[in-house]
């Protein structure tokens, strides 16, 4: 199907049903419960699963395939957002024009930096491609502060000319991005007894984006192409000395990847018309990083995994304060209840770093092959009946 | 399609009502309901408390959310009631809001604007927070407001200090108690002038982003205005750390004074610095070489140590304050928490309270309400003296205070002493000042 | 001249605080080819050693101050350190005055403990795992370090004072004849130096003088053939490791007095230092001394009001601006060896 054999089809078709039914899997506890806390089915968690999906899917393109580690991927990621808040600041609040210039400038820029940092490997790349990127941010943050924003990030202003836009500042509010008339942030619920589920156009239009993304790098990963990557990361001296020059392969996987960046950047922008100059520090490069090797490096689903993990911990278990976990335990006697409060506390709110920071060492610990390998695991647990599954089909880690 | 972010809460209760247990899609418009975004139906409403709580301003939020428990406390009638028995306006009973129980939401902002309006997202469209507030810079600020225009909310801004927040970035749903860089800059300059003389020459370092450059453009234009010379103005990286090359050429510069536009690590780093170079026992063009920093917090105060000593800057509000209004704050903080509150503090929890009163005055939540109940709002007792949020602007105009770091502090709180109580005329400037110009306020959003 | 001699003093200040980092990073990263993004801790627990220090030292017992009350109308106290009880108070302050030097005994032995647990517990068992899980662990223990130490000191910075002897700066200009008043350079930024020279000659001076130095220094180069020689390589690595958090903690507890240190300062200074040691080039003790200097004089000069004038926002980029210079002329940084970390 799709030109893909049976396996890469199915897990295509897993990851599709995930994402369409996010809105009921992300939500699973009854609105009102305790437990409600622990929903992720909101717009704004969803879109950002699914873009960092991408920016992550984008990475691994690189990462996964060649080996090269740019430290410095954000830097296409801010370029794109900075692109797309452009478009809708000049030209009009549609996301496609949007989208599209974002891609292409992450790409422009990515083959630039790439052309000049792919001239060194290993570490040296990874040095390189972190020296542009933070002097993106930098300048961004400060000199570049007319075209960026600098500090408070580029936003949309009732003044913009939006030359396709006819009066529609005229009410006095600025107008949301949307695609042709539906609105991004359009969504309506659902209520079944006390579940409420809410299904966003933005959210559905990122995700269809994202399993084209997903679908594309499938197809890449499974091309010769892709083989050609696997070789220049196994070993590219032997490359070199069967007479094939491999630059043109990692810059090509590069740009990609570097594409990839920019089309999150521009749905982020999409989704929420702002770009702030942190997108390009070296934490954010440094973040999708850490979602590549948290979910797997080098396997399919991983990068999305792991993005989705980084996403959940940061805007779920931030938001837990003391007030909502002596809710939980109110159910236990006074002193037992502060006991148990007092003990889970350091981890959430405004711990909410160290349970991530304790995550990444037990996964790496316990899963070497990250969150994917978990799954694998569980699999073989279930035994071998479920080894269609979408994490086992997707591990063939290329190192 | 409806269009919006919808009411959780109500929604909730419609499905109920329409048929427990049944799969049963609603499409909601919210024009048939009740008209504004994440409108309370229970009894009960949701307030958004979007402070740093990871980042160099944990602490800074740290204090916010506690004056924020505090406010809510008060509003629901427990605690001491704090500044509710001296604010000048009595429409809150102490029964929450309109009758609802204040609840609260908490999220950190990371002091990233990313991150913040994520946060901030996350209680609008999941909690349904009906008002967001909090944060500790005006990047963060502006960013947020921005957000809470577009989802038809209120945003009562925390500490936020640049001039664009309610200069170019202004938004009709957003509000700001705290002070701004053109304020410090008029409030300073007389006592500076009073203390220092009128023929000094300044050297200026500035962070290098909006809110250093508002910062240094206020203090800039208002000591020339009485004499002063600016010899030089430096940017300097916001992830700068040590700042010994910038302060080590402010001697040879010819200049007798340094101004240091620099907010939290930036400002204890810098001003420790400038104090490791000796600049504070030096003598150029026959003066006593000084130091001064616009912007001042107790937190900082406490971060730079005895280097504060002497120094002169300007901050929104301080415990010291012998008004009834910072009495009882500072009383019933102290009493909860053990030690007294910050100006972020401060700032914070009256924003809270301003808000409830509002909506208890204008009788609704609906943000427009809210709006017009705010604009041209004049009271008094909440520790800044009789204080206006002008409708053009919707920004406070209240006294302010400079400030001076204490020599001989009794305790690690007693950090600052408060010189000179600016009064509100000396700080007021027009609408369309142009330290302020560009930007709209647009006009209200209910959302939904 | 009187400005570019200034500008060198605050290089060699600021390089003095990248060489140390990048040293015992190096010699970690360098040369054990662990990727351990962890190191900025390593600095970040040196400093708060220092914090703790002088907290413990300070540690007091309230007596009440007859006739004072306090914010809230209680009676005031006034703390009194137990040192005071045992030393007599002349000498209590004057020890507590000094808290920093001291932290210097006080956090050779912690580091090191530091250390050897970090490699005998969690990195020794990923010396043959891929640098992507090396990152992830070690990224993981730095976000946990780190908030521990905002646990329980918080996020402000702390101030933490040098020796009264130290505070206060000097002519430097006056010493080498030029004009009063025109160099003047703080006593504590002048020990840092000295005292990162004295390190940096101590580790040279171990790994190039003494047998086990040897030893290191083969294992580098060939672990495996060293291994064969029947040398316990592992052991000797292990203190090698704790070698590098000593290093690196006491460049933090010397660098207190300098900025008020805070539970972030390590990842502040994380990203430079593996700039540092990359543009030294791999596995290179020298190189990336070396660089340290380089980028921190560079830096220096490129804050100058006078070169920030020519190009707004030089100060911005430099450092990352010279390592991509350096980087594309020499393909292993200034002083690299062939095939460290080039896959």
């Amino acid at each position: 199907m799709f030109g893909l054999n049976k396996k890469d089809a199915s897990l295509l078709l897993i990851v599709a049903g995930l994402v369409a039914f996010a809105p009921f899997l992300l939500n699973p506890f009854p609105e009102g419960s305790a437990m409600a806390q622990f929903n992720a089915g909101y717009p704004d968690l969803m879109q950002r699963f699914v873009i960092f999906g991408i920016f992550a899917i984008g990475f691994n393109i690189l990462f996964g395939l060649t080996g090269y580690l740019s430290f410095g991927h954000a830097a296409f990621l801010g370029v794109g957002s900075y692109a797309a808040v452009w478009m809708f600041k000049l030209l009009s609040m549609n996301v496609l024009p949007a989208i599209v210039l974002a891609v292409i400038t992450a790409g422009a820029f990515a083959l630039i930096i790439g052309y000049v940092s792919l001239r060194r490997s290993g570490i040296y790349f990874s040095i390189l491609t972190l020296a542009f990127a933070q002097m993106s941010f930098a300048l961004a943050y400060s000199v570049l502060t007319p075209i960026t924003g600098g500090e408070t990030g580029l936003q949309l202003a009732l003044d913009d000319p939006r030359i396709l836009e006819s009066a529609s500042a005229s009410e006095g509010n600025i107008p949301v991005p949307g695609l042709f008339g539906l609105e991004m942030r359009d969504s309506f619920e659902m209520v079944m007894g006390s579940w409420v589920f809410t299904f966003n156009f933005g959210y559905y239009f990122c995700a269809v984006i994202m399993l084209i993304a997903f679908y594309l790098s499938i197809r890449i990963f499974r091309s010769p192409f892709g083989m050609m990557l696997r070789a220049i990361k196994s070993n590219q001296q032997r490359l070199n000395y069967t007479g094939v020059n491999p630059r043109p392969y990692t810059l090509a996987a590069f740009v990609i990847s570097g594409m990839y960046a920019g089309l999150a950047g521009g749905l982020m922008a999409s989704m929420d018309p702002l770009a702030g100059a942190e997108r390009m520090f070296w934490t954010a490069s440094g973040e999708v990083v850490l979602m590549t090797i948290l979910g797997g490096v080098g396997t399919l689903i991983g990068p999305v995994l792991g993005a989705g993990m980084i996403k959940y911990m940061e805007n779920i278990i931030s938001k837990i304060n003391s007030d909502i976990l002596h809710g939980w335990f109110a159910f236990l006697p006074d002193g037992l209840e502060d006991l148990v409060v007092t003990m889970i506390y350091p981890f959430i709110g405004k711990g909410w770093h160290l349970t991530l920071g304790i995550v990444f060492m037990l996964v790496v610990i316990f899963l070497p092959g990250g969150l994917v390998e978990g799954g694998q695991k569980l699999a073989n647990l279930f035994g071998r009946k479920k080894a269609d599954n979408p994490k086992s089909a997707s591990t063939e880690p290329a190192e | 399609m409806s269009k919006g972010n919808l009411t959780r809460r109500g929604v909730l209760k419609t499905g109920a009502v329409a048929g427990a247990g049944l799969a049963l899609p609603t499409y909601l418009s919210a024009a048939g309901h009740e008209g504004f975004t994440n409108a309370p139906t229970g009894s009960t409403v949701t307030l958004g408390f979007n402070v740093p709580q990871s980042g160099p301003y944990a602490d800074e939020g740290a204090d916010e959310l506690r004056a924020y428990e505090l406010a809510v406390e008060h509003l629901n009638g427990e605690g001491d009631g704090g500044m509710l028995n001296t604010f000048s306006s009595k429409a809150l009973q102490g029964n929450g809001i309109l009758g609802k129980k204040v609840e609260y939401v908490t999220g950190d902002t990371q002091t990233k604007s990313d991150a913040a309006r994520a946060s901030a997202k996350s209680m609008i469209e999941k909690d349904g927070a009906v008002m967001i507030t909090g944060g500790s810079s005006s990047g963060v600020a502006v960013a947020v407001q921005a957000l809470c225009q577009e989802a038809g909310v209120i945003f009562m801004a925390g500490l936020t200090h640049s001039n664009d927040t309610t200069g170019k970035d202004k938004r009709a749903n957003g509000f700001r108690h705290f002070f701004n860089s053109y304020m410090s800059g008029a409030a300073l300059a007389p006592v500076l002038a009073a203390n220092y003389g009128t023929d000094r020459k300044a050297y200026h370092l500035t962070a290098d982003y909006n809110w250093g450059y508002t910062t240094e453009e206020a203090i800039k234009s208002s000591t020339e205005a009485m004499g002063w010379e600016t010899v030089a103005a430096v940017k300097t990286p916001l992830t700068q750390t040590d700042f010994s090359s910038y302060i080590a050429p402010v001697l040879q510069s010819g200049a007798d004074t340094l101004v240091l536009n620099h907010y939290g690590g930036n400002m204890v780093n810098s001003l420790t610095n400038a104090v490791q170079f000796g600049l504070r026992d030096k003598q150029v063009n026959g003066k006593d070489f000084q130091i001064i920093v616009p912007l001042y917090s107790r937190l900082m105060a406490k971060g730079a140590g005895a280097n504060v000593k002497g120094i002169f800057g300007s901050t929104n509000w301080h415990w010291s304050l012998q008004d009834e209004g910072s009495k009882a704050f500072v009383q019933s903080f102290g009493t909860k928490y053990g030690f007294p509150p910050s100006q972020a503090a401060h700032t914070c929890y009256v924003q809270a309270l301003l808000y409830a009163d509002a909506v208890e005055r204008a009788g609704s939540f609906a943000p427009c309400a809210v709006v017009e109940a705010l604009e041209g709002f004049e009271f008094d007792g909440m520790g800044n003296g009789k204080t206006l949020y002008r409708a053009d602007d919707h920004q406070c105009f209240k006294d302010v205070l400079v400030v001076k770091g204490k020599e001989n502090p009794s305790s690690e709180f007693d950090l600052l002493e408060i010189v000179e109580v600016t009064p509100v005329d000396q700080v007021t400037y027009a609408p369309d000042h142009p330290q302020f110009a560009g930007g709209a306020l647009g006009s209200c959003n209910n959302g939904a | 001249m009187d400005a570019i001699i200034l500008q060198i003093l605050n290089g060699l200040d600021k390089g003095s605080a990248y060489a140390l980092i990048a040293l015992g990073l190096t010699l970690i990263f360098g040369t054990l080819g662990v990727v351990n993004f962890a190191h900025g801790a390593l600095f970040m627990i040196g400093a708060f050693c220092a914090v703790t220090l002088s907290r413990l030292l300070s540690l007091s017992h309230e007596v009440a101050i007859p006739g004072q009350v306090d914010f809230l109308g209680n009676p005031a106290t006034r703390d009194v350190p137990y040192v005071f009880d045992i030393f007599g108070e002349a000498l209590g302050s004057s020890i507590i005055d000094w808290a920093v030097p001291l932290s210097i005994l006080f956090a050779i032995p912690i580091m090191i403990l530091v250390g050897v647990i970090m490699e005998r517990g969690l990195i020794k068992h990923f010396y043959k795992r891929p640098h992507a899980d090396q990152i992830l662990v070690t990224f993981g223990l730095a976000i946990v370090l780190q908030e521990i130490i905002k646990y329980y000191y918080g996020a402000n910075p702390i101030p933490t004072p040098a020796p009264e002897a130290f505070t206060g700066s000097f002519d430097f200009g006056a010493l080498i004849g030029f004009e009063p008043n025109t160099i003047i350079y703080p006593y504590w930024r002048l020990v840092y130096f000295a005292f990162a020279a004295i390190i940096i000659g101590a580790v040279f001076a171990f790994l190039q003088f003494t047998t086990f130095g040897m030893v290191v220094r083969a294992g580098m180069a060939d672990r495996e053939t060293v291994g064969l020689l029947g040398i316990n390589i592992d052991k000797r690595f292990t203190i090698m490791f704790g070698l590098a958090a000593a290093v690196a903690g006491l460049a933090g507890v010397m660098y207190t007095p300098i900025n008020s240190p805070n539970y972030h300062m390590g990842m502040d200074f994380l990203v430079l230092s593996f700039v540092v040691v990359v543009v030294g080039g791999m596995g290179s003790l020298p190189g990336a001394v070396l660089a340290g200097f380089l980028l921190g004089i560079l830096e220096s000069f490129a804050s100058m009001r006078e070169v920030i004038d020519i190009i707004p926002g030089i100060n911005q980029v430099i450092i990352y601006l010279v390592a991509i210079v350096i980087l594309l002329t020499r393909p292993r940084g200034l002083m690299g060896r062939k095939g460290v970390m080039e896959d």
